[in-house]
């Protein structure tokens, strides 16, 4: 585009193409803009002929998770209970995509309310892994990841509360961070988990990944939990890292995700290909260390806990008075039935099991025992991830403990569809950043290796990711991506 | 609601024991909201002063307004209190239509200011009333509801939400309970409200309009046996919108219970609702089957940590405490110890004060406050602060006076027509014709006619009874509907008559 090989609107064109030819397979988007998308490309397009300059990503499309909130689009977080909602204002990501000359085409499904690992908790139907349709696309953020992966955009949004950018991109063979927490804005997400919530980039590259965080990183004023700090130099780090040496670079394999003795629940693919790149990494001149991270065994019981707490209160407000759905005012009855009616017939069935567990949790008499409780361990994760950072500096794992599921395999096991999060939670809970990289194939299918950094070091996960991206694509001669099955 | 036959508070003190603690929501004026930028005023029209923040739109945080916590900082250390160097807000998590997150931002087991006391006059004795709490909390809309009989929500066609004020900066002021007081307990309640009152209009933090509801009374009253080792069970009384409603709403209430209590009854802790037009309270929610607020710490804001330094720059620029100001005020106004006493217990000092700063003599302030408005206000038994008059129609009233534009009695029709809400005292002149007549030529024909028209009458005054000169008086005031200057019309008949009167 910026050599004037394509325009902004050629190029959002086509995309939206790909969307109207693909998109009734995959289920990426809930809405797709196409005016809106080809009118702010049309004022890319106007900017460049002015000789304005642009950022790097101008004219780029893109792929909004749904629980991001956009002015005058409607914005459901993938619940009947908002279906209809026009939203009068922006969220901060929205503004900062749109100041970078990103061309959103629409808005990607998700698991309600971001809680679940493979869309299938979607009030508007899941979407399907380009890798194979049959299996999920993972989640809560398997719309922007399946649109990603199946080329309907280049670019993608997702939000991860435990788990929900890096499992999606490690099922479908992209790139997917983390930030720290407090490095992106939570203004305009519709609140899951108001302390783990985060918003970050997906991509097809480790770069593309890097130059979309970078965009959309950053203090804001409006988000009292946002660091006021720059965004840690993740473009660089990724430029760097290409260069394929880790000279020096001391990784920490974590033995309690998927090491000796903690293999139970972990596929034998998925394990080979995260010690295959250790060695990898090993040949790039990395130090591998094996850390102890006694306390990962609670994340998940202490995630399930903390997560619900907050939802409880947080999704309190959809209460049918002020907005979306409204369920049997007749004018006969009251309020308090209205209320109730609404929220059975918006929330689906995990939104309703999660409401419930985080009211329990915080009720009087048992908020000590379990939330109080969970709080503790999240201070001891913190202190496993202190002290492993001594030893390391980064810490690797499986990003998910299996390739992409089949659809319905889960939904009846609400307990296996947590385990799709065991080894992203701990990141999550202590607030530091982590990314997912592809590291190769199981049967088929992608597997993804996490590599987590301490606080404000979003850079190093960017470094040592692509690394192993460089390095991968050489050995095997193309982008993993290439190997999506054409249709 | 209590029983026909009334037993006295007296009567109450021979048997049991009162404990009460009061707890006072301040409205703070700060200029926006606690949480956005919105703006605070009072009265604009529903829901145009709203944002995504206080409108609690789905994706939008509250950030907190650093003047509310300076403000909530400022009452603490002039209540004496301890100031926490962390603390954080706390989700007070319960359905309500005009809270529109459905929780509320408050703060629970780590307030701002703990641990202080208020000393009070209470007949003038001194009397500490220690405090529990001031902590910093966000306001709620107010809810309308339409078409029922109540004006609640019962039996209503439909309701409507203003939420203008949600989000406002609200401090709680929480005392210890107050034990020991016995018969003075309601006389303690109203003064540690009129003097936490004029605290805070001292720190200039609220503008403290008890009926515009920018400081609100929660009274919590509980009976125990004389000489029992345990408190009773507790009732918490809302609605408490005046300094007199505080005294009576705990008067009323140790009656009440006390005649439960006598009856071989049980007090159930509830909140209840004064009234003000019977001085008494009726039941409300019952706090036995309570709503479970399930508090937890605010995930979306970062805690509370005042740096030690600026807390003692606001310390040192703290206004002098309002006992102090009295002393001064006493003197600058001219009031002697018992009016002082009995302008700070009926709240109206302020006015008073307020009357002499819009140009009255202190000496007509006096006049006007502890004479003529004291008497309607105890006639019509509402509070000073409840006439229908402002302190500067107050001195406009002494100006008409002093100027000889009216006389007292005229004054006293003209403050009839600043009552009745006729308008300003020159307004109420004009309106209602009240004006001295000081035009000669018509007083001049009014006296001739009068002289004119009783022949005996002057015999008799001619003949020494001037006594009878109030005939010819009184014929003249008929005339100018009492317009006229009494002592001018009497030296004009004398000067006509020929005779010193």
């Amino acid at each position: 585009m910026a050599s004037g090989e394509a325009s902004a609107v050629e190029v959002a064109q086509a995309h939206l193409d790909r969307i109207a030819s693909d998109d009734g397979t995959l289920h990426a988007f809930l809405r797709v803009d196409a005016d809106g998308a080809l009118a702010s490309a049309r004022a890319i397009d106007a900017r460049r002929v002015a000789g304005e300059p642009l950022g790097p990503l101008a004219g780029v499309p893109l792929a909004l998770k749904d629980v991001v909130v956009t002015k005058g689009l409607e914005t459901t977080s993938g619940s009947k209970i908002l279906a209809g909602w026009i939203p009068p204002y922006d969220a901060t990501i929205t503004t900062r995509i749109k100041n970078a000359g990103i061309v959103i085409l629409g808005k990607t499904n998700m698991d309600e309310f971001a809680m679940g690992s493979s869309t299938e908790n979607s009030g508007f139907g899941p979407s399907h892994n380009p890798w194979d349709l049959d299996r999920v696309p993972g989640g809560s953020s398997g719309g922007s990841s399946a649109a990603v992966a199946g080329s309907l955009a280049p670019l993608g949004i997702g939000t991860d509360t435990g788990g929900s950018i890096r499992q999606p991109a490690a099922v479908t063979g992209l790139v997917g961070h983390k930030p720290t927490y407090g490095g992106v804005s939570r203004y305009g997400l519709i609140a899951f988990s108001s302390s783990l919530d985060q918003a970050g980039p997906f991509g097809r590259t480790v770069l593309d990944t890097a130059l979309l965080h970078e965009a959309i990183g950053g203090h804001d004023r409006a988000d009292s939990t946002s660091i006021p700090a720059p965004v840690p130099p993740v473009v660089a780090a990724a430029r760097a890292g290409a260069g394929g040496d880790l000279t020096g670079l001391r990784v920490g394999v974590v033995r309690e995700l998927g090491g000796l003795g903690f293999a139970d629940g972990y596929e034998p693919g998925v394990l080979s290909r995260v010690s295959e790149t250790v060695e990898l990494m090993a040949g790039l001149g990395a130090e591998i260390v094996e850390v102890s991270c006694p306390h990962f065994g609670y994340a998940l019981a202490a995630y399930y806990l903390i997560a619900p707490s907050e939802a409880s209160s947080n999704l309190a407000r959809f209460d049918a008075v002020r907005y979306g759905l409204r369920v049997g005012d007749d004018g006969v009855r009251g309020l308090d039935e209205v209320m109730a009616l609404t929220r059975q017939a918006g929330f689906g069935p995990e939104v309703k099991r999660r409401i419930m567990i985080g009211t329990y949790a915080l009720s009087s008499g048992y908020y000590e025992a379990y939330y109080g409780q969970a709080q503790k361990v999240r201070t001891l994760i913190s202190r496993d991830f202190a002290a492993a950072f001594e030893a390391a500096d980064v810490l690797v794992s499986p990003s998910t403990p299996t390739v992409a599921f089949r659809l319905g395999a889960r939904t009846d096991d609400p307990l296996a569809m947590y385990a799709a999060d065991l080894c992203t939670l701990p990141a999550s809970l202590a607030g530091t950043p982590a990314i997912s990289v592809p590291c190769g194939l199981s049967e088929g299918l992608p597997v993804g290796l996490q590599i987590m950094a301490p606080a404000l070091a979003d850079d190093r996960c960017y470094r040592v990711a692509a690394a192993v991206e460089s390095t991968l694509d050489a050995r095997r001669g193309h982008p993993l991506l290439q190997e999506v099955p054409l249709r | 609601m209590t029983s026909t036959s009334q037993v006295t508070v007296d009567e109450v003190l021979a048997r049991y024991d009162p404990v009460i603690g009061l707890e006072t929501h301040v409205e703070l004026g700060t200029l926006s909201k606690m949480f956005c930028g919105c703006p605070t005023e009072f009265g604009a029209e529903p829901n145009t002063q709203t944002c995504p923040v206080c409108l609690g739109l789905p994706g939008a945080l509250p950030v907190v307004n650093v003047k509310s916590i300076e403000s909530t900082i400022r009452i603490g250390l002039a209540l004496n209190c301890t100031i926490a160097s962390w603390c954080r807000f706390a989700r007070k998590n319960y359905f309500y239509p005009d809270m529109p997150k459905d929780f509320q931002i408050s703060q629970y087991d780590e307030p701002l200011c703990t641990d202080g006391y208020l000393d009070v006059l209470v007949d003038g004795e001194p009397f500490r009333v220690e405090i529990e709490r001031v902590h910093l909390e966000e306001d709620t809309g107010k809810s309308l509801h339409v078409g029922g009989a109540t004006g609640r929500i019962h039996g209503a066609d439909h309701s409507l939400v203003d939420y203008n004020r949600a989000g406002i900066p609200l401090v709680e002021i929480v005392t210890k309970p107050i034990a020991g007081t016995g018969g003075r307990a309601p006389a303690v309640a109203r003064a540690y409200v009129t003097e936490l009152r004029e605290l805070l209009r001292g720190l200039d933090v609220s503008d403290v309009r008890m009926e515009q509801g920018s400081m609100r009374c929660d009274v919590n009253t509980s009976l125990a046996p004389k000489g029992a080792a345990e408190w009773g069970t507790r009732t918490e009384t809302k609605n408490v919108n005046s300094l007199r409603s505080v005294e009576r709403a705990v008067r009323s209430e140790m009656i009440r219970q006390s005649q439960v209590l006598d009856e071989g009854g049980r007090i159930v802790q509830e909140t209840r609702h004064f009234h003000e037009d019977t001085s008494s309270t009726t039941s409300g929610r019952s706090k036995e089957e309570a709503t479970d607020y399930r508090y937890f710490p605010e995930p979306d804001l970062v805690p509370v940590a005042p740096d030690p330094a600026w807390v003692e720059q606001l310390r040192a620029a703290l206004p002098d405490s309002p006992s102090i100001q009295r002393v001064r005020r006493q003197a600058e106004l001219g009031l002697s110890d018992d009016e002082m006493a009995w302008l700070v217990n009926s709240g109206a000092l302020q006015l008073f004060a307020d009357t002499v700063a819009a140009g009255a003599s202190a000496a007509d302030a006096r006049k006007w406050w502890l004479g003529d408005l004291a008497r309607r206000a105890n006639a019509e038994d509402i509070e000073l602060a409840e006439l229908a008059i402002t302190p500067a129609q107050v001195a406009g009233l002494a100006r008409l006076v002093a100027e000889g534009r009216v006389n007292d009695r005229l004054a006293r029709q003209v403050l009839d027509g600043v009552l009745a809400g006729e308008g300003d005292p020159e307004q109420v002149v004009v309106a209602r014709g009240l004006a001295v007549v000081s035009d000669t030529s018509a007083l001049d024909a009014a006296v001739d006619a009068a002289i004119a028209d009783n022949p005996d009458v002057v015999a008799k005054i001619q003949n020494g009874k001037v006594a009878a000169v109030g005939v010819l008086l009184g014929s003249v005031m008929k005339a100018t509907r009492g317009q006229a200057d009494a002592a001018a019309v009497k030296a004009m008949i004398a000067q006509r008559l020929g005779v010193n009167l």
